[in-house]
């Protein structure tokens, strides 16, 4: 076993050639999943209170969007995103962008649905006595509804946020310096260490994930706990 | 300099060709991988429900391990470095035969079967425990209690659950086009290597997954509707 491989480049997989050079490895791993949670939560809010609102064609549009991005797989989002921008702007958009907005547009379809089902879990009651004392439906759901289904909600945006922290993976394969390009690009330069290599990537992934995971778990069973007193 | 969007170029040979092509090694990598997956995800979710300590916590871990990772990790993981923990003569075996796609099989499998497992868990969770207590009272053996009493009810549950697992396989079978399996999207991106209209190549294989996606979990919305409703009354 070569493991001093590992070592020797274990800065590159966690900065890339940072401050030498751009960010890359792990940090730029997470910054994708940072800023493709930060952009798909909005987008996907949006999405999903369309599926709900009284409005027809709104629904139609939503309904459409969730299951179009949800039938295909991520590969062809970033690919097709990657090769439809040069058509839409007339110039190619750097690696990193192209791939983060992919992200953001799959993952806000996931969203989507996570906050559509949130929000018709409750009980309808709560909508009806906001209704009740006077607020316009804008207001009870910013108000009232949706305070209450976010909240609930938290464990499922962090499974999303582990899913799309193992999806920037896939950023990769347009190019971005990332943790699984680094590994590609150590893996080919050394040659001799493939399996210490990629043990190691996905044990960083691990990591990361395993943790959000456990935190969603201790979340959903506090979350719960928290409902059955207020019943 | 201009670009004109051109459906007839890709839908025309020799490009249509290589898409029927491709999908066919998009659907053969997915239905040997589901074969698979759904026997290994079966062993580890009875593993995990055995009361043999050293299983439930091979199973645990397999199960974290695995959904806790990139796919394309793992991809990579068995098309580079599965020499060197596979036995010689899995390794020698595994070079005569498409190492792509087997390397892309066994990813598919080991990721899938992660899942499946959890699912049937879950699936065995939902059935009362008064069925193993009374199959084992009648004599059969823990073994024979799960096959022949709580998996047949276990998997009427998680059919629905299971199928939606190999839809995401079958989308997740993309990814082997980075260990160079010619499947759809290793197509697609060929005919934009050939004709500089990646645009187009990607959305007709979109178009192509959406429409087994749709057909797939219209498959599901029949079988919750028909089987599940029969099976509750």
């Amino acid at each position: 076993m070569h493991w001093d491989v590992i070592t020797n480049n274990f800065s590159y997989f966690l900065i890339g050639a940072y401050p030498q050079g751009p960010l890359g490895g792990l940090a730029m791993s997470i910054l994708l999943a940072l800023g493709g949670i930060f952009g798909a939560f909005w987008l996907g809010l949006l999405i999903g209170l369309l599926r709900i609102s009284k409005n027809r064609l709104a629904r139609i549009f939503a309904l459409v969007y969730t299951e179009i991005i949800r039938g295909t797989p991520l590969l062809m989002v970033i690919f097709w995103f990657y090769f439809l921008a040069p058509i839409a702007f007339g110039h190619a958009l750097p690696e990193a962008e192209s791939a983060l907005i992919a992200l953001i547009v799959f993952t806000s379809a996931y969203i989507a649905e996570i906050v559509r089902a949130g929000i018709e879990s409750l009980p309808k009651g709560q909508t009806e006595a906001a209704r009740g004392t006077g607020l316009t439906r804008l207001q009870a759901m910013r108000h009232v509804i949706l305070p209450q289904a976010l909240f609930n909600m938290i464990p499922s945006f962090v499974n999303q946020f582990v899913s799309l922290t193992k999806d920037t993976s896939l950023a990769f394969i347009i190019g971005v310096n990332e943790l699984t390009k680094a590994a590609t690009q150590v893996n080919n330069r050394t040659l001799n260490a493939p399996t210490e290599i990629f043990i190691t990537i996905a044990v960083l992934y691990f990591i990361i994930c395993y943790v959000l995971t456990a935190l969603s778990r201790r979340l959903e069973k506090r979350i719960n706990r928290y409902q059955a007193r207020d019943r | 300099m201009s670009y004109t969007v051109d459906f007839g170029l890709v839908l025309n040979e020799p490009y249509r060709e290589w898409i029927v092509q491709g999908l066919g090694v998009t659907l053969q990598i997915s239905a040997v991988s589901i074969v698979f997956s759904l026997l290994l995800g079966t062993i580890i979710a009875v593993f995990r429900l055995s009361r043999v300590k050293p299983l439930v916590w091979f199973s645990l871990a397999f199960t974290e391990f695995f959904r806790n990772t990139p796919l394309l990790v793992q991809i990579f993981f068995w098309y580079f470095g599965s020499h060197a923990v596979l036995p010689d003569v899995v390794n020698k075996w595994l070079y005569k035969q498409d190492f792509e796609f087997a390397a892309g099989v066994i990813a598919l499998t080991v990721y899938t079967a992660a899942f499946i497992a959890e699912e049937i868990r879950s699936g065995v969770f939902a059935i009362p425990k008064t069925q193993l207590e009374a199959s084992r009272a009648c004599g059969l053996s823990f073994l024979q209690a799960m096959g022949y009493v709580i998996l047949p009810q276990a998997f009427r549950i998680v059919i629905p659950p299971l199928i939606s697992q190999f839809l995401n396989l079958i989308k997740n079978s993309s990814l082997v086009m980075t260990i160079g399996v010619m499947d759809l999207t290793y197509m697609a991106r060929q005919i934009e290597a050939h004709t500089f209209h990646g645009f187009e190549a990607f959305t007709v294989a979109t178009a192509i997954y959406l429409t087994i996606s749709l057909i797939v979990s219209y498959a599901i919305n029949l079988y919750n509707k028909r089987v599940l409703r029969v099976a509750s009354h």
